[in-house]
């Protein structure tokens, strides 16, 4: 009995968000896919037309396509890998007893707080600037000519500035994790003999694997959408060398204001979305079950 | 009762106060240098329209456009007065979505408009939009580097000659670039620049059945012209250079020539905000030969969308802002050099300016000389100088302009780009209906 | 002897560490720095690090072309009204799947995260076009309901990972003492989940304030948040480096304090279920 109320309330209790947010997904992506159907553009009204699914062959035949996933995955994968292991790094150097450790969380916490555009563009013209930039003042320094970041190296620019701003996040997640190690735990480990080394592969590795799943589901959900940094800085190029799927799905809307386009566009990414999605929530699943 | 009865009165009495007093006017603007002017110097109109009162949205230039464009498509109402250029006008007012400005008083005298400004601004007899400032483009160069290396430019220079003279001033060692051009991607950036250019080497967007032409040999010669003059004289990080940038590194001294935009050259002379204020000159823009010169022709306007609700009032806003008096005003407060130019015969017939403006008269010639309804040397299909005025060029330009971007990065040869610029033309003219 | 080494050991330690985090921190730093130069002085080669000369001007011209206040004031109501908000719908459920799991829940749980990996420029059209005909565009309210909604999956998660550490038996026994729902909720639960609560209060907050997509462009004059102050300096004509600067510390600072002032509480509760 009190169960079954427990469980009716419950339903209750979840209803809100649940509906709520089954409504934010279904009437866009309803409204998204019917208007993938059409051939429609904004700025040419009145000339709307059932075009089937051309628009969805004209978004897969786009030569960016697949260098747009290409990039979608290198940036996710290319700043998982800087900030997870970055973060281990700065984690366990943060977790040693020092002087003004409160101060230097704080430094490190703060590129977490800052909008996307406001990094992306202090980055790109202050620092990665070939002529006015530190960078290239470095370079000077140093007798070399300054390299151009974002003309030749664009991606791994785009994932420097983004790695950048996720790091903190990671490495706060880490340490608490980390903090959280037994120190009687690391004691008897040291007792044994154990090296640094093993210590970190067979003590600490182990009980961050948690910690690392997480950092690892929520960053990926941003950054497959990652959009403000490419748009300040490289506008997806040179050529398509940094457009990723959100921002070739930009380009169709707000560019060519092709209604028709960017909805197939933003199907097809939602549905690439729920395959990363998928994969990901299984491999969470075991863990976080563990 | 009688306390609801008085909020309910006092609610009333101070809606219509509102209504009758005051009408706010939303303006959506770019951060241009003379926008921004502009808006602190509205002191001047809201004294003389006290029920009148401005909010500005001022945006850079790339927002600003998917702002006001997404809006007005949309018929959203958010604003009374947009900023918008010679290329939205004609497709927009053919929508109905401009309100012709009929009502702009007395004083106005649209006959004193530029007629090469004021005819793109129209349609159908009717004018749309409302010039703010008109440029073209012309070349900007450093008289003292000229100098050195025992050079003069002409009044009318050849491409040749650019390049020639751009290769003999270069000093990479002390940060010196003999030219700087765009190479930002966009079809307002690079694609703007180069549009132009091409129409001086005889190339042309499309052939009169919208064929695109970058196939064509005039665009190779174009495009290789282009990228070994920057990759011999230009700034590192030309690729990512846009007007912006340019005026940036030229105002503080790094570039010889630079072709652009010639509002800009208010900005060079400017010893306010430039270091070599002085020392530049001017010339019109380059040539093969065939009989185009590279020099476009814009104006950022001002036009008033079908769906505001408040058309008088934001006609007598735009009647002040680009009237007559406007020019009055900024050059008791700034001086005459900072006038926004290219809109006015009148301007351009006033001494106090012409001893001002060194560079007015290469201003006017090279408005006067841009042809939007023939920019090619060979018959095209479309109107447009340094653009192809239909609705598909925004995203066709940018998509071009980042192959080309590409290309001057060294990131893919100059072949490359100009065959994947053909075929996603191609493709995409295709799905538009224009190639059947 | 083992003290000094130890001592020895804190001192690279602290070296390494201040290091690290003087350089992640640069960039911010450097734009404080800038945002009081000159713009000459912005652009110097080699660049000046703390002597030059002082000024304020950026500031004062920053304030003087843009309404800095207002545009600060959206961005407060609009953050922490999202949160708010989100929080009031998020707790129920999260309490509900927490302590009354079924056998989907985990998969609802995915499922709400799932929803923010939709690209949001793919709908920006319909939902603009929904705005208009309900009169939502340029209005707080409708950014502080797609905030919410946006960020609803994450506060959701969060709470919920926080929820399930709480022990049941406490919950069991204040039943038997006859609690209701509600009263287990806001005398048993609540208190204890506080700090969880604080720190998804925090991150919401962060994320809505950094939040640049949909608050460009579904606002124009009234309800523009900081995300649009800055839109206005991001590539304006001239040189521009110290203005920038002076824009960017004038958007940031608020949340940067904010942030510091409540590390502890934040790092508290960023755990997502990390830490068993």
């Amino acid at each position: 009995m009190a169960t079954l109320h427990t469980r009716s309330a419950a339903r209750l209790m979840m209803a809100p968000s649940v509906l709520l947010l089954l409504a934010w997904m279904i009437v866009p992506l309803s409204m998204t896919i019917y208007f993938s159907l059409l051939r429609y553009n904004l700025l040419m009204p009145g000339m709307e037309e059932f075009a089937g699914l051309s628009n969805y062959t004209y978004f897969l035949t786009d030569p960016a396509f697949f260098q747009a996933i290409f990039n979608t995955l290198a940036i996710v994968l290319g700043v998982l890998f800087i900030t997870v292991v970055g973060g281990i790094g700065l984690a366990l150097l943060l977790d040693q007893p020092m002087f003004g450790q409160g101060i230097v969380r704080i430094l490190v916490i703060a590129p977490f707080l800052i909008m996307p555009t406001v990094a992306a563009l202090v980055w790109k013209n202050m620092f990665m600037n070939p002529v006015n930039g530190i960078f290239a003042w470095l370079a000077k320094l140093f007798g070399l000519q300054p390299f151009d970041f974002l003309a030749n190296a664009p991606l791994f620019s785009i994932i420097l500035i983004v790695a950048w701003q996720w790091l903190p996040f990671a490495t706060l997640i880490l340490l608490t994790a980390l903090q959280s190690l037994d120190e009687e735990q690391k004691e008897a480990a040291q007792m044994d003999g154990a090296g640094a080394l093993s210590r970190f592969i067979y003590l600490i590795l182990p009980h961050l694997s948690r910690a690392i799943t997480v950092v690892i589901l929520i960053q990926t959900i941003f950054l497959l959408s990652v959009f403000a940094e490419i748009l300040v800085t490289t506008n997806g190029g040179p050529g398509t060398q940094s457009t990723n799927l959100t921002f070739l799905v930009y380009a169709q809307a707000l560019l060519q204001f092709d209604v028709g386009g960017a909805s197939a566009g933003g199907i097809i990414a939602v549905i690439l979305a729920n395959i990363v999605a998928f994969f990901l929530m299984r491999m969470i699943g075991k863990t976080l079950e563990a | 009762m009688k306390l609801r009865t008085f909020l309910l009165g006092t609610c009333s009495a101070v809606a219509l106060a509102g209504l009758a007093q005051a009408e706010t006017l939303t303006i959506a603007t770019v951060n241009n240098g003379d926008m921004i002017r502009m808006q602190k110097l509205t002191d001047d109109f809201t004294s003389k329209n006290p029920d009148i009162q401005l909010e500005w949205v001022t945006l850079e230039e790339n927002v600003l456009r998917q702002r006001v464009t997404t809006d007005i498509a949309t018929k959203g109402g958010q604003y009374d007065i947009m900023t918008i250029g010679t290329y939205e006008v004609p497709i927009w007012a053919k929508q109905g979505w401009l309100l012709p400005l009929d009502n702009l008083g007395p004083d106005y005298d649209v006959n004193d408009l530029l007629p090469a400004i004021r005819s793109g601004l129209t349609v159908d007899g009717k004018l749309y939009a409302a010039p703010f400032y008109g440029e073209s483009s012309m070349v900007m160069y450093r008289k003292d580097l000229f100098e050195k290396a025992g050079l003069t430019m002409p009044d009318a220079p050849t491409w040749d000659f650019i390049a020639d003279a751009a290769r003999k001033i270069t000093d990479k060692d002390n940060e010196i670039y003999g030219i700087c051009l765009r190479g930002k991607a966009g079809w307002g950036e690079n694609m703007a620049f180069l549009t132009a250019t091409a129409n001086s080497f005889g190339a042309r967007w499309f052939d009169e059945n919208w064929k695109p032409q970058f196939d064509q040999p005039e665009w190779k010669n174009t495009l290789d012209f282009y990228v070994k003059l920057m990759n011999d004289a230009g700034p590192p990080g030309a690729s990512s250079n846009g007007f912006n940038e340019n005026l940036s590194l030229f105002q503080t001294g790094k570039c010889g020539m630079w072709i652009d935009a010639t509002v800009a050259a208010s900005f060079v002379t400017n010893p306010k905000e430039s270091t070599v204020a002085d020392k530049v000159g001017f010339a019109l823009a380059p040539d093969t030969g065939l009989g185009k010169r590279g020099n476009w022709l814009w104006a950022w306007s001002l036009a008033i969308p079908a769906a505001s609700q408040k058309a008088d009032a934001a006609q007598k806003f735009i009647a002040w802002a680009t009237g007559k008096d406007y020019l009055k005003l900024v050059a008791e407060k700034e001086g005459w050099a900072n006038v926004p130019p290219g809109t006015r015969k009148s301007l351009y017939e006033n001494p106090e300016y012409q001893k001002a403006a060194p560079f007015a008269a290469m201003t006017l010639e090279s408005i006067n000389s841009a042809d939007p309804k023939n920019p090619a040397v060979k018959p095209v299909p479309y109107v447009g100088v340094q653009f192809v005025a239909i609705p598909e060029f925004q995203g066709l330009g940018t998509a071009v302009g980042q192959q080309f971007s590409a290309a001057l990065a060294g990131q893919m040869s100059v072949d490359q780009a100009l065959a994947s610029a053909q075929q996603l033309t191609t493709r995409e003219m295709t799905r538009a209906g224009y190639i059947k | 002897m083992a003290r000094n080494v130890s001592t020895q050991r804190k001192l690279i330690t602290t070296a390494a560490a201040w290091t690290i985090g003087i350089l992640i921190f640069f960039p911010i730093l450097w734009t404080f720095l800038t945002s009081f130069k000159t713009e000459a002085q912005a652009i110097a080669s080699p660049p000046t690090f703390l002597f030059f000369d002082w000024t304020v001007e950026n500031y004062f011209e920053v304030q003087s072309r843009s309404d800095y206040f207002k545009h600060f004031m959206n961005s407060v109501v609009i953050s922490f009204g999202s949160t708010l908000l989100g929080l009031l719908i998020a707790i129920p459920s999260a309490w509900a799947m927490a302590f009354a799991p079924a056998k989907r829940t985990k998969d609802v749980l995915m499922w709400m995260l799932s929803t923010k990996m939709m690209p949001p420029v793919g709908v920006l059209v319909p939902l603009y076009l929904m705005f208009r005909n309900t009169g939502l565009l340029d209005t707080r309210a409708g950014l502080v309901m797609v905030l919410t909604l946006i960020n609803l999956p994450i506060i959701v998660w969060m709470l919920y990972t926080y929820f399930k550490e709480i022990p049941g038996e406490i919950l069991e026994a204040a039943r038997m003492d006859g609690a209701s729902l509600a009263k287990e909720i806001i005398y048993v639960l609540t208190p204890m989940a506080i700090p969880g609560i604080a720190s998804t209060l925090l991150l919401n907050i962060i994320l809505a304030w950094n939040e640049a997509f949909w608050t460009l462009n579904l606002s124009a004059a009234r309800a523009a948040p900081l995300t649009a102050f800055i839109a206005s300096y991001s590539s304006p004509e001239g040189l521009f480096y110290a203005k920038l600067s002076a824009a960017s510390t004038m958007a940031i600072a608020p949340i940067l304090i904010l942030g510091w002032f409540s590390q502890k509480q934040l790092v508290r509760g960023l755990t997502f279920g990390a830490v068993k």
